[in-house]
């Protein structure tokens, strides 16, 4: 006869068991500690700080540790952590302008104001592996010279602008929404479009910034400028009336110059596309700035005619934590609607065996 | 054209309409009675597909207005209307013929479907009477009965139109707007077609407004004709007589440059 | 961090507010609940916060119980009909950890009953809250993709579009062949979606004395019906709405009056059917 199984609750105790096991391995092998993530994995450290909307390098490190490395998994316990935090008010914006550089290079121009400081990045390695890693043992520490880096570094759009080559940065007093208390609705202006971006997963970016580049929705991109460095924030508290530093944080940013637009009336100049992410992280910064650009067609007056300019399309689908639950939730139990399919295909199935069958002896007569 | 103590059932007045610093309409009035087909020709370019965009409520002009006799509501105007009532009368009273049928039709479901839509929408319930009317429908444009079930992806460019049009017509509209119906189609079909359209303006006493620039369309289904010459009116009038004795230089080149066939 | 894997104690964990979420948000919830009563199957937006379960495992129908929970409420948890499937564990283990509320499995005990993909077999009462999970709120989103097109579709209540999709189904098929997630009519106004439930629970929602509340967590929107709002599945004068039927009973209880499971049982294939609805089932052994 029959017994239904019971003992589920049992069961998902021990898978959590079994999994907090393996996110340790192997006992006899030192633990990883958060400082030796932030430090070493610094790179996936900025990515989840990123995606998660939240600055803190020690639970993003935490959440890549309990996460074992799955970054989008972090993503997601950094989040819902940051659900949990009261919120005292939003921070005066970020004056980049005032970033201690640590890189910054421009390629539309040979040489700027301030120079082309290649700072820390792997775009002049060779990809070669390096079997020196895989033993431990310390490397020197590479030696340094007074610099003249507290000097503040114009941005070259600003420069660009002031000859009326590049659109002016977009003035706005508005206070902007905030995707993580309302949702978002459509069509969505542009503060909006960016803060989506600056959380969307760098996989989709990534993909959809190359596609305008292969011509689906071509906008003749340019890296007007990437900055990597530490800027202060700064905050209004109610009591004082007036700004205090609270904290410094590290970010990349990205000016890209793209397709002029213009006519005989209105003299033609650049239009910009912009990118901002936590941390070093100058492919997502690069990728955020090309669909930017892309998702600016209405204000500019262009057509969609590829996926990247499509709004709904890529504001809907950016961001991985909801991606990663519906897609994965198809591991659910869906028995119960699965059963009604297969009552009704069963049901079909019949109706036309049962036709066919009456039709079969005609045409055996026929013959 | 007008019969006793009628209203006219589209009055334009002054409709212009302008894109940045171009006028691509300027100034345009008429009246349509019932049972009258006007004609709006000229090159692309001229301001035609414009000014119907603009009487079909799907483009609001600059200045101007578009007045409509409704069955229910008396005279309104199009574009002061909310957008369901517009919306409403866009399904129900009017009818809209796109050049390309794909945009007026449901590309992937059946063609009893697209028929059956209109029905549907204003609360036709049995599955049996729709799929009856629409196959009434079918037949009426000279399409297969078999091919009811069929999705329009799968029909040549003729046959989209003329489902197109039952699409439209199934809702016994008052008003016709139809912008270059037999474009793009071989001449052999488009002869076809507008033998079709003929009999069935005709037949249904219908109303429209016809944008084309084949002379030869607009002598074989229009009453009167309007030329127009960048975005505005140059002539107007009867269309034989506009046809067979021009006044404008413009509408003499382009009677002129009709092929003999 | 809280631990995760420590049985439950029965104590609300003190790192939390009272069912997690924070007075404010439980506030805006509240409020997107309340509009979507004074408008039955109209869609509310709503800033969804990322809960510890992941979108797609509930989180719309969590904050919605997480708003409406209470000291005095006995919650029960139940996915595809039953309380111990992994689902069901989880989030009943979620609230019991989180708020200070009893559990239980027994319908008729419960004051709310947060559900996904089926409607309790025992008849609900007055009093009684039903908290649907919702995958995808609009009902016509997999006939028109865009939000801003579906929104104005609700707004003028132009639905042939729905209608032509069940024609279709019928001159393909020769029936209306949506067996979940079947479109709905709320108060002669609004098309709904009443979430994946099969249509065999449909006729359960018309006129219900409970009252329903719908969660979308990802998509962000909630909707509801309040008690005995007709609610109308869709359908054609001459091809009506029908619900599932079986040829067979419940191997354990016998009843032929419930939804059924197919338990294949061994390799040759032989099934048996078994209610969905657990608590409905053990109440009639």
């Amino acid at each position: 006869m029959y017994v239904a199984v019971k003992g589920g609750e049992t069961a998902i105790a021990h898978s959590l068991d079994f999994v907090a096991d393996k996110r340790r391995g192997d006992r006899d092998l030192a633990e990883l500690s958060l400082d030796q993530i932030d430090q070493q994995l610094g790179l996936a450290v900025d990515r989840v700080m990123t995606e998660g909307s939240c600055y803190d390098r020690q639970l993003a490190a935490l959440a890549i540790k309990q996460a074992r490395g799955d970054l989008i998994e972090a993503v997601f316990l950094l989040r819902a952590y940051r659900t949990t935090l009261p919120r005292f008010g939003d921070s005066v914006p970020l004056d980049t302008a005032r970033m201690v550089a640590e890189r910054r290079i421009s390629a539309a121009f040979k040489d700027v104001p301030g120079g082309q400081v290649l700072g820390p990045t792997y775009d002049y390695t060779h990809r070669l592996l390096d079997f020196t890693l895989a033993a431990a043992g310390e490397r020197p520490v590479a030696p340094t010279a007074p610099a003249d880096i507290a000097q503040a570094l114009p941005h070259v759009g600003d420069i660009l602008a002031r000859e009326g080559l590049l659109e002016p940065p977009p003035a706005t007093d508005a206070p902007p929404q905030d995707l993580t208390r309302e949702p978002l609705s459509f069509p969505a202006d542009r503060p909006l479009r960016l803060q989506n971006l600056a959380r969307g997963d760098e996989g989709f970016l990534l993909a959809l910034g190359y596609s305008t580049q292969r011509g689906y929705g071509n906008n003749h991109p340019f890296v007007g400028e990437i900055r990597y460095g530490h800027v202060p924030v700064a905050f209004v508290p109610e009591e004082l009336g007036f700004e205090i530093e609270i904290a410094e944080i590290e970010v990349t940013e990205c000016d890209m110059v793209n397709q002029f637009a213009g006519s005989a009336e209105v003299p033609p100049q650049f239009t910009r596309g912009y990118g901002l992410a936590f941390g070093h992280a100058e492919r997502k910064a690069i990728a955020m700035a090309l669909v930017d650009r892309a998702l600016r067609v209405r204000e500019l007056g262009e057509s969609v005619e590829a996926p990247a300019q499509d709004e709904e399309f890529v504001l809907a689908h950016s961001d991985n934590v909801e991606a990663s639950g519906f897609v994965q939730h198809l591991k659910l139990p869906h028995y119960v609607d699965f059963q009604s399919e297969l009552v009704v295909v069963r049901a079909l199935r019949a109706e036309v065996e049962k036709r066919l069958a009456e039709t079969a002896p005609l045409t055996q007569a026929a013959e | 054209m007008n019969g006793a103590s009628e209203t006219p059932l589209l009055s334009a007045r002054s409709v212009t309409k302008r894109f940045g610093g171009r006028i691509a309409c300027r100034d345009v009035s008429f009246d349509l009675w019932p049972g009258e087909v006007l004609g709006i020709v000229g090159e692309s370019g001229s301001g035609k597909t414009t000014l119907l965009n603009c009487l079909a409520g799907r483009l609001a002009p600059d200045e101007g207005s578009v007045a409509y006799e409704s069955a229910a509501a008396g005279s309104v105007d199009v574009h002061r209307l909310s957008e369901a009532r517009r919306r409403l009368l866009a399904r129900t009273e009017w009818g809209f013929v796109n050049q390309d049928a794909r945009e007026g039709l449901r590309m992937g479901v059946s063609a009893g479907a697209n028929i059956g839509e209109r029905l549907m929408a204003v609360g036709a319930r049995h599955y049996g009477n729709i799929r009856g009317a629409a196959a009434d429908w079918l037949s009426r444009v000279e399409i297969e009965a078999d091919r009811l079930d069929d999705r329009p992806i799968d029909f040549s460019g003729g046959m989209r139109q003329r489902l197109q049009i039952a699409r439209n017509l199934v809702s016994n509209p008052r008003l016709v707007f139809m912008d270059e119906p037999t474009g793009g189609l071989d001449v052999s079909v488009q002869a076809r077609i507008l033998d079709l359209l003929r009999g069935l303006v005709e037949g249904l006493h219908l109303s429209a407004v016809l944008v084309t620039h084949d002379l030869g369309v607009a002598r074989l289904l229009t009453h009167r004709l309007m030329v127009m010459q960048g975005g505005a009116v140059v002539e107007e009038g009867l269309t034989d007589q506009v046809l067979d004795d021009p006044q404008h230089a413009y509408t003499q080149m382009l009677v002129a440059s009709i092929l003999p066939v | 961090m809280p631990d995760t894997s420590i049985p439950d104690t029965g104590i609300q964990d003190p790192a939390y507010n009272y069912a997690y979420l924070d007075e404010q948000t439980k506030r805006m919830i509240r409020r997107a609940i309340l509009k979507a009563v004074a408008v039955p199957g109209y869609q509310v937006p709503f800033g969804g916060r990322e809960m510890p379960l992941p979108y797609g495992w509930g989180t719309g129908g969590i904050q919605v119980t997480a708003a409406i929970v209470g000291q005095a409420d006995t919650l029960k948890v139940i996915d595809q009909g039953a309380d111990d499937t992994t689902n069901a564990v989880s989030i009943r283990r979620f609230f019991a950890r989180v708020a200070d509320v009893a559990t239980t499995t027994a319908t008729q005990d419960a004051t709310i009953i947060q559900t996904r993909h089926r409607v309790p077999e025992t008849p609900l009462r007055e009093g009684q809250i039903l908290v649907f999970q919702v995958p995808i709120p609009e009902p016509l989103r997999m006939l028109e993709p865009r939000e801003t097109e579906t929104r104005t579709l609700h707004a003028l209540s132009e639905y042939g579009v729905m209608q032509v999709s069940l024609y279709e189904s019928i001159a393909r098929h020769g029936r209306i062949a949506k067996t979940y997630n079947y479109p709905v009519l709320v108060n002669g106004r609004y098309i709904m979606s009443p979430s994946p439930i099969p249509k065999f629970d449909n006729p359960k929602l018309d006129r219900s004395p409970a009252l329903q509340l719908y969660g979308a967590g990802r998509e962000k929107r909630i909707y509801a019906v309040p008690p005995y709002t007709p609610v109308k599945s869709l359908d054609f004068d001459d091809h009506p709405f029908e619900i599932e039927t079986w040829s067979e009973c419940c191997e354990l209880c016998g009843s032929r009056e419930s939804f059924l499971d197919e338990m294949i049982v061994d390799d040759q294939g032989k099934r048996l059917f078994v209610c969905s609805d657990t608590d409905y089932c053990e109440g009639r052994r």
